[in-house]
C-alpha cells in the first residue's frame, strides 16, 4: 500500500488527508503534528479567539473521531528530526521512523522576531499560536499602554480587538500605508480611517528601533523619529517566515520557502510541499503565499496528483485572503502589480465598497469591504479570466454576475495577459 | 440536545445531535456531513455552507439578513425560496427534527 506521510497538521497538511479520502485514496496516510492540540483554524486566533468568544476546542478542523474513521494515524505532539531522502524515511524524536513513498511537507510558517534590541524582554508578544492567543487576551485586559508593531493584517486585527476591549493602541508601521504589502492605496486609506475613528493611533512611515525594559519588563518603545512612546505590552506582527528548516537540512531546493514546481513538487519527485512554507510559481515569479485558501486548495492539488490524476496539471487557483478587524470584513482576491490602476465600485462613505485593480488594462484583483458579494464575483472574474472594462466596473448597474457567467471568446487571451 | 437532519442530493439521509447555540453548518461540518465546505468558517464570506430547508420547517428559522440575502445571490447552487447559509442558523431547541437539504455543488 502506498504510504504518504504529512509534516504539518494545519490547514494544508489535514487538507492533503482529507482530500485523499475524499477522493478514495486507500493510501496509508500519517499527519504529523508539533502541537498538542487537534488540528484546528488559525484565522480566529486573532480574531473571535482573541476576543475571548472562541476556545480552540471551537475552533477544531475535524472532530478526534475523524481521524479514526478515515484510517488517519495523527501523530500530535511529534516533532520531526530529519529527513532521510536516500532511505525514504522520516526521523521522529522520540518515536521509529516513518518510511515514505512520498512525503508532503506543509509544515506553516512562524512569525518574524523584531531585529532591534529588547525584542525579548517579558510583555513582548507575537500572535501565531492558541496559547500566544490566550497570553495576548490576558496581557490585553490588564494592559495601560499598548504598542503593535507592524500594519498587515496581524497588526491590525489585534488592534482592533484592543479597541473593542476599551483600550487607545498605537500601531507603529514603516511603510507609508497600512497593508501595504496586500492591499492598494484606496482601501489602506479607507482602513486607516475606520481604525482613526476607533482610537487607534496610526504612525505610519515609522520604524521601532530599540525597546526599553526595566527588570526584564518591556516599558517603552523608541520610534525612528526619535520619539520614545510608553508601552507595557508591545505586540509584533511583521509578517512571517517559512518553516523550512528540515528541507533545508535535507538537501532540497529552498529560497526563503521551499521550491516547488508548478505541480507542487520539491526538487525531490518524491516530496511535495504545500501552504505557508512553500515557494511556487505564480505568474512567472516564485511567490509564498500564507493563506487559508492556499493551504487548502495546494493540499487538493496535490491530493488529486497522489491519488492517480497523472495529467501534469499546474497549480492555478486563484489566491484570495480575508481580514476581520472590528466591524470592518476586508477581502482580496488576486495578485496585484505594483502600479495597478485603481476602480471603485460602490460608495466607500456607506462602508460597502470594491476596488478592482487593474494592470495593463486587465483585471489582476478585486479588494472588497464589508461587501462579500462583490469579492465573490471577482473570483468567478479571475477564475475565469474575465476582465470587465474599468467602465463596467466602475457603473453599479452593470451586471458582473452575467458578465462573467457568460462564454467568452477572448477569455484565454486575458487569462495569459494575468498569468504571463 | 436538537435532531438536524441533513439529506444529500441522492437522498441520503444523515441525522445529528446538534449543541444549542452552535451553527448548522458546524454540527456539519464537525459530523463529517458531505457537502457542506465552510471554507470561511462561518465568517459569511464565501457561501460554501449553502443549504435548502426543508419547507415545512422554514418558518421555523428567522429570514436572513442583509448580508447573507446578498450572499445567496452569488452561491454557487440556484438559490430557492428556502435557500439559507448553514453558518448563519444558530441551533435551538425549537429547531429539533429540523431537515436541511445540501445542494449538488459549493463551489
Amino acid at each position: 500500500m502506498t504510504r504518504i506521510v504529512v509534516v504539518g497538521a494545519g490547514q494544508a497538511g489535514i487538507g492533503v488527508a482529507e482530500a485523499l479520502r475524499t477522493t478514495g485514496s486507500s493510501a496509508e496516510i500519517t499527519v504529523i503534528g508539533g502541537e498538542e492540540h487537534l488540528p484546528y483554524e488559525r484565522p480566529p486566533l486573532s480574531k473571535e479567539m482573541l476576543l475571548g468568544k472562541a476556545t480552540v476546542d471551537d475552533l477544531r478542523l475535524r472532530s478526534a473521531d475523524w481521524y479514526r474513521t478515515h484510517a488517519v494515524d495523527l501523530r500530535l505532539s511529534t516533532w520531526v528530526e530529519r529527513i532521510d531522502r536516500q532511505g525514504r524515511t522520516v526521523v521522529l524524536a522520540d518515536q521509529a521512523p516513518l518510511g515514505y513513498d512520498h512525503l508532503v511537507l506543509a509544515t506553516g510558517s512562524r512569525p518574524r522576531r523584531l531585529p532591534v534590541p529588547g525584542a525579548d524582554l517579558d510583555g513582548v508578544l507575537n500572535l501565531a499560536t492558541p496559547s500566544d492567543s490566550l497570553e495576548l487576551r490576558h496581557r490585553l485586559s490588564r494592559a495601560g499602554s499598548v504598542v503593535v508593531v507592524g500594519a498587515g493584517f496581524i497588526g491590525l486585527e489585534v488592534a482592533a480587538a484592543a479597541t473593542t476591549m476599551g483600550l487607545r493602541p498605537v500601531v507603529v508601521e514603516l511603510a507609508d500605508r497600512v497593508l501595504a504589502r496586500v492591499a492598494g492605496p484606496v482601501l489602506s486609506d479607507h482602513v486607516a480611517a475606520r481604525h482613526a475613528d476607533r482610537g487607534v493611533d496610526l504612525r505610519l512611515g515609522t520604524g521601532v528601533v530599540e525597546l526599553r525594559g526595566a527588570d526584564g519588563r518591556v516599558t517603552h518603545v523608541v520610534l525612528s523619529t526619535g520619539e520614545v512612546l510608553p508601552a507595557d505590552l508591545v505586540v509584533v506582527g511583521v509578517g512571517s517566515v517559512p518553516s523550512d528548516g528540515l528541507a533545508v537540512d535535507a538537501g532540497l531546493d529552498c529560497a526563503d520557502g521551499v521550491l516547488v514546481d508548478p505541480t507542487l513538487r520539491t526538487s525531490d519527485p518524491a516530496v511535495s510541499a504545500i501552504g505557508d512554507c512553500a515557494r511556487f510559481p505564480l505568474g512567472g515569479q516564485p511567490t509564498r503565499l500564507e493563506s487559508v485558501q492556499n493551504a487548502a486548495d495546494q493540499a487538493r492539488h496535490v491530493a488529486a496528483r497522489l491519488s492517480g490524476d497523472d495529467s501534469g496539471a499546474p497549480y492555478r487557483e486563484v489566491a484570495w485572503f480575508w481580514s476581520t478587524q472590528s466591524d470592518l470584513k476586508l477581502q482580496m482576491v488576486g495578485v496585484p502589480g505594483a502600479q495597478d490602476e485603481e476602480v471603485v465600485r460602490g460608495d466607500p462613505a456607506t462602508g460597502r465598497f470594491s476596488v478592482f485593480r487593474y494592470s495593463g488594462g486587465v483585471l489582476t484583483c478585486v479588494e472588497s469591504v464589508n461587501h462579500a458579494p462583490g469579492h465573490l464575483l471577482g473570483r468567478r472574474l479571475l477564475a475565469a479570466g474575465r476582465s470587465p472594462s474599468r467602465e463596467q466596473a466602475a457603473d453599479p448597474g452593470f451586471d458582473l454576475k452575467a458578465f462573467a457567467a457568460a462564454p467568452a471568446p477572448v477569455a484565454r487571451a486575458q487569462q495569459s495577459a494575468v498569468t504571463s | 440536545m436538537p435532531m438536524i437532519a441533513f439529506v444529500q442530493p441522492d437522498g441520503s439521509r444523515r441525522e445529528v445531535q446538534a449543541p444549542v447555540g452552535t451553527s448548522v453548518m458546524k454540527n456539519a461540518v464537525l459530523n463529517d456531513v458531505p457537502g457542506i465546505v465552510a471554507e470561511c468558517g462561518g465568517s459569511l464570506m464565501c457561501a460554501t455552507c449553502h443549504v435548502y430547508v426543508d419547507p415545512a420547517d422554514a418558518h421555523r428559522v428567522p429570514p436572513p439578513d442583509e448580508d447573507e440575502d446578498e450572499m445567496l445571490e452569488v452561491a454557487a447552487a440556484e438559490r430557492r425560496e428556502t435557500s439559507r447559509l448553514s453558518c448563519q442558523l444558530t441551533v435551538d431547541d425549537g429547531l429539533e427534527g429540523m431537515t436541511v437539504h445540501v445542494p449538488e455543488g459549493q463551489a
